[in-house]
């Protein structure tokens, strides 16, 4: 292979951070280069063409659908209301007339002779884009949408479900390794994202609920819990749009599993700061992890700033996390990385690395199995 | 796209763009015979920051010249060609999936006949179709148009109507569409490609209803007349639109485009064009499964008829949570025969869906995997059966012979029984550590019926050698035949139900090292080895109610094939169904393991 390589997840205090934030279809762009927005701002806005109510004039009035268009009230553009007559049949010597009444107001869009079809096209769609990032538009994309820029500070999650939402911070854990129980969310934490430490359990997510949390995050959570709250089994990875009241997010994954320090301590020193937390996520290709941005304030961007974390290459003394049974979640150094393939348990062939485990243990895992993190 | 005469074609360098992995193989005329010699690979690079398919092409291509001895790529980073004094190659062809590969919505007017059509023109070309819209798809038309208005496809395909027959249905199914202005997957750079295959007295009232937001190509309709499917224009136009619209706007696709000497095809099209030929080639029933991270393809060729089926959300890796919730834990735990906690499997599997690369380090992580590929095949499989039928709607003509045997249109074409070769690829069946795990998977998966090898693609290179057939058919048989395929071996598996214990085949084997003799119990698995280049001679008498292929009872003798397993007697009966009690079932399933050596 041309480069072997682990792609870890993105963990900074400070940042600066471009986002594109455009429209799935051309509109308006509400915001100019150089504003200032924040993070519930509409910068572009657009409508969608209406709904479509088709009408099959033809079998509704019994008529040939080359008759239709005689039989005609209004014409293709013009605007009907619901209950206005549209169309009514000749009848037998003036007699027994059919009519058919609008279920649907809109515009006719077209009337088919072939088909006797008619369609209506509902109210234009509103279709609105905030912010998301508060900070300074550096780039307007004509018709679709902005580019905001800001220092931020910011968190790659793992896995979440919810879109986009936000909050101040707020600590429920003392400890990066304490679970987030129920008991831990507090009737203040409304409008709030949550921060706990390890697994996050489903009665704490139901608390959050109603309390009116707006999102969760925190280190793992069971599986289990998440088909509770969802109501069903999650089958793919593509999430984002779930309507369960809250976002949430995990930064390490299912199961028992503490957040990363360094994560959790990053969300301490940011608390009662506004963030913006999103869960969409998709793992596909055009991965896209859940994302929470805390911009920072003038008085913390004057302070000096701290060398970069980077991931760096797979090498001795990297840091890495192990991220598969039977070591799930424990994090260490790199100790050896034996070129020659080995034999694992399951009898496959696998390179693999020595880690040494913060817990003094040294275990070799096949080298896919760790994600390179920054410490 | 420059022509050569095949004779002086002496090395052939092809690629495979997959979503996350480009593979390089390079074939070369060996005493007089073409084989494939060298592979290489290298991550895809159409995703950001790369954004360019032709440096991941580069990489895997340059790996393999590295191996090979031979410079293949140029300081300018173009493929060297021809070949001259040991360097470059004589052409260079290539398929590709990356970005999720082709991606389609197919309409016709009832679901069961046209739209079945379409959907299996669609598929046969390389495409997954993302929903299949129909007059009587038991949806409002509102709701219809709501959900073309959410898909945003590559290509639409409408057809609908027999020639001559009623226009009005299927331009009641233009007027659906064309409203609701579906939006192309890559952006508004591009009309979305259209095409129409339906009725064509109706094309003329299509065209009128759809505007210049698409661009529309008119090909003759797929189903001419009720008896008879005309895929094959429908397929060109897909491969051509796929080409001049999809990959066009794919990055770097416009440089792949002009480097390779044959049209770019869709990954899994040319997987079926391979099998289609071999199937032609040797006069045989084969199905072909490739079970990847994402999606299942299955391809069958019975009796000459092709048929591809992608299970969209069955795989290994970013679907394997959705094999869990589509089979549900209990039949997933039926083939494993160690304790598991159901709690921890679960974030185990969702822990594999949101880190996709990891692969099993322990025994039980293993068995576990074994076990999700099993059901996953096996959703994959009995989708194919109820998609790849006889046409519908036929008119039939019966006499009194038949009034027994009231056969309806639309029946399964699929007969494990027919079925004379089974061919698994993709990593949880190519990378099993034991070729036992990949025979023991196939069969739990398939259920062939009566004798049947068993065989799997070594690296993957099925999809390289359909692009080739296009250009160099002798090539890609050659090299299919000595190189692709690594025999498993036979299994022979009597056709239907008994009492566990009971005999259901007395078996004779003669020939390679064996010569054997006994009874086979209901509900026993029994291997003997035979070696690849071996053959055997079977004589099988099964016992009352049980078929091996010539009838229920009735004997039968047959040459057998050996392979890297050896010969399989499997009595478990089929449909093959485990106990349903739960330490039955564990018991039976450890028998089954002990006896083919499955696990250390």
């Amino acid at each position: 292979m041309a480069q072997a390589y682990t792609p870890g997840l993105k963990v900074t205090n400070r940042l600066s951070h471009r986002m594109r934030r455009v429209l799935p279809i051309a509109g308006e762009v509400k915001a100019s280069v150089g504003d200032r927005v924040q993070a519930r701002d509409v910068v572009a806005e657009t409508f969608m063409p209406g709904d479509i109510t088709p009408v099959n004039l033809s079998n509704t009035l019994s008529l040939p659908p080359a008759d239709v268009l005689e039989c005609m009230l209004i014409s293709e553009g013009e605007r009907v209301e619901i209950g206005q007559s549209l169309a009514r049949t000749k009848g037998i010597f003036g007699l027994f007339k059919s009519e058919y009444k609008s279920k649907a107001a809109g515009t006719v869009e077209s009337i088919s002779n072939v088909t006797g079809q008619l369609i209506i096209r509902g109210k234009p769609l509103p279709v609105q884009v905030r912010a998301f990032l508060a900070g300074e538009v550096v780039e307007v994309i004509p018709n679709e949408g902005v580019v905001i820029e800001a220092e931020v500070s910011y968190v790659q999650g793992i896995f979440g479900i919810g879109g986009e939402t936000y909050g101040s911070v707020r600590m429920a854990c003392q400890q990066h390794t304490d679970e987030l129980k129920a008991d831990l969310i507090k009737p203040d934490m409304e409008d709030c994202v949550i921060v706990g430490g390890a697994r996050m359990t489903g009665d704490a997510v139901r608390r959050a609920i109603e309390v009116g949390a707006a999102a969760v995050i925190s280190g793992g959570m069971d599986d289990q819990d998440l088909r509770d709250i969802l109501g069903y089994d999650l089958g793919v990875a593509i999430t984002g749009s779930e309507q369960i009241g809250i976002t949430l997010v995990i930064t390490e994954g299912f199961g028992e599993i503490a957040m990363a320090k360094r994560t959790f301590e990053l969300f301490s020193s940011r608390e009662a700061a506004d963030a913006a937390v999103n869960g969409a996520t998709q793992i596909r290709a055009g991965v896209m992890r859940p994302e929470i941005v805390i911009p920072l304030s003038e008085e913390e961007k004057a302070r000096e700033v701290e060398p970069e974390h980077t991931a760096g290459l797979l090498e001795v003394g990297a840091a890495v996390r192990i991220i598969r049974d039977p070591y799930f979640g424990q994090i260490g150094k790199v100790a050896g990385l034996p070129a020659e393939l080995t034999v694992l348990n399951s009898e496959s062939m696998a390179r693999i690395l020595e880690v040494e485990c913060e817990s003094g243990e040294r275990v070799a895992v096949p080298r896919a199995n760790v994600e390179m993190i920054e410490v | 796209m420059t022509k050569l005469n095949p004779d002086n074609i002496n090395v052939i360098l092809a690629t495979d763009c997959g979503s996350t992995t480009t593979k390089a193989i390079l074939i070369e005329k060996v005493d007089g015979h073409y084989r494939q010699t060298f592979r290489g690979e290298a991550p895809t690079t159409v995703e950001e920051p790369a954004a360019d398919v032709t440096i991941g092409v580069v990489n895997a291509v340059t790996e393999v010249g590295e191996l090979a001895g031979r410079r293949l790529v140029d300081d300018d980073g173009h493929i060297i060609r021809p070949t001259s004094n040991g360097d470059g190659c004589d052409i260079y062809i290539s398929t590709s999936s990356a970005g999720g590969g082709l991606q389609m919505m197919v309409a016709g007017v009832v679901r069961e006949m046209t739209a079945a059509s379409a959907k299996r023109a669609a598929l046969g070309a390389g495409a997954i179709v993302m929903d299949v819209i129909a007059s009587n798809d038991r949806r409002l038309p509102h709701q219809q148009i709501q959900r073309i208005r959410e898909l945003r496809p590559d290509m639409i395909l409408v057809s609908g109507g027999t020639d001559g027959g009623n226009a009005t249905k299927v331009v009641e199914i233009a007027e659906l569409i064309a409203p609701a202005k579906p939006q192309p997957r890559f952006g508004s750079e591009y009309r979305m490609p259209l095409i129409y295959a339906g009725n064509k007295d109706a094309a003329p009232l299509v065209e009128k209803v759809f505007d210049d937001s698409v661009e529309l190509s008119v090909v003759p309709n797929l189903r001419p007349v009720l008896e008879r499917e005309n895929l094959g224009p429908a397929r060109d136009a897909i491969h051509d639109l796929f080409l001049e619209h999809v990959m066009a706007h794919a990055p770097g696709y416009n440089k792949l485009i002009e480097w390779t000497d044959a049209p770019i095809m869709p990954t899994p099209g040319a997987v079926g064009n391979i099998l289609q030929t071999i199937a032609e080639r040797q006069g045989i029933n084969a199905v072909g499964v490739d079970i990847g991270g994402a999606t299942t393809d299955v391809f069958s060729v019975f009796n000459g008829t092709f048929n591809r089926t992608v299970s969209a959300n069955l795989g290994m890796s970013y679907s394997i949570s959705n094999v869990c919730a589509e089979a549900a834990m209990p039949n997933i735990l039926r083939w494993v025969h160690i304790d598991m906690d159901e709690r921890e499997l679960r974030n185990r599997v969702k822990n594999k869906m949101i880190r996709p690369t990891t692969i099993p380090q322990t025994l039980d992580a293993l068995v576990f995997e074994q076990a999700i590929a099993r059901e996953a095949l096996r959703l994959a499989y009995k989708q194919h059966k109820e998609f790849a039928t006889t046409l519908k709607g036929v008119q039939q003509q019966r006499t009194v012979g038949d009034t027994f045997s009231q056969e309806l249109g639309g029946q399964t074409i699929v007969d494990n029984m027919q079925l004379d070769l089974l061919v698994g690829s993709g990593g949880v069946l190519s990378h099993a550590p034991r070729m036992q795990q990949t025979a023991a998977m196939l069969i739990d998966a398939f259920q062939p019926e009566g004798i049947t090898m068993l065989a799997k693609d070594s690296i993957f290179m099925m999809p390289h050698l359909g692009v080739l057939s296009q250009v160099h058919p002798q090539a890609a048989l050659e090299v299919f035949e000595r190189d692709c395929l690594v025999y498993l071996g036979t299994c022979i598996a009597p056709k239907g139900a008994g009492k566990s214990g009971k005999p259901c085949l007395s078996y004779q084997i003669s020939g390679g090292s064996l010569n054997e003799s006994g009874e086979l119990a209901f509900g026993d698995l029994k291997l003997f080895p035979l070696a690849p280049e071996e053959t055997a001679s079977v004589t099988l008498e099964p016992s009352r109610g049980f078929d091996v292929g010539a009838g229920a009872g009735k004997p039968l003798t047959a040459d057998v094939k050996g392979g890297t397993v050896g010969l399989i007697l499997d009595g478990r009966g089929r449909p093959l169904a485990p106990p349903t009690n739960a330490a039955e079932c564990r018991e039976a399933v450890t028998s089954w393991i002990g006896e083919l050596d499955l696990y250390p």
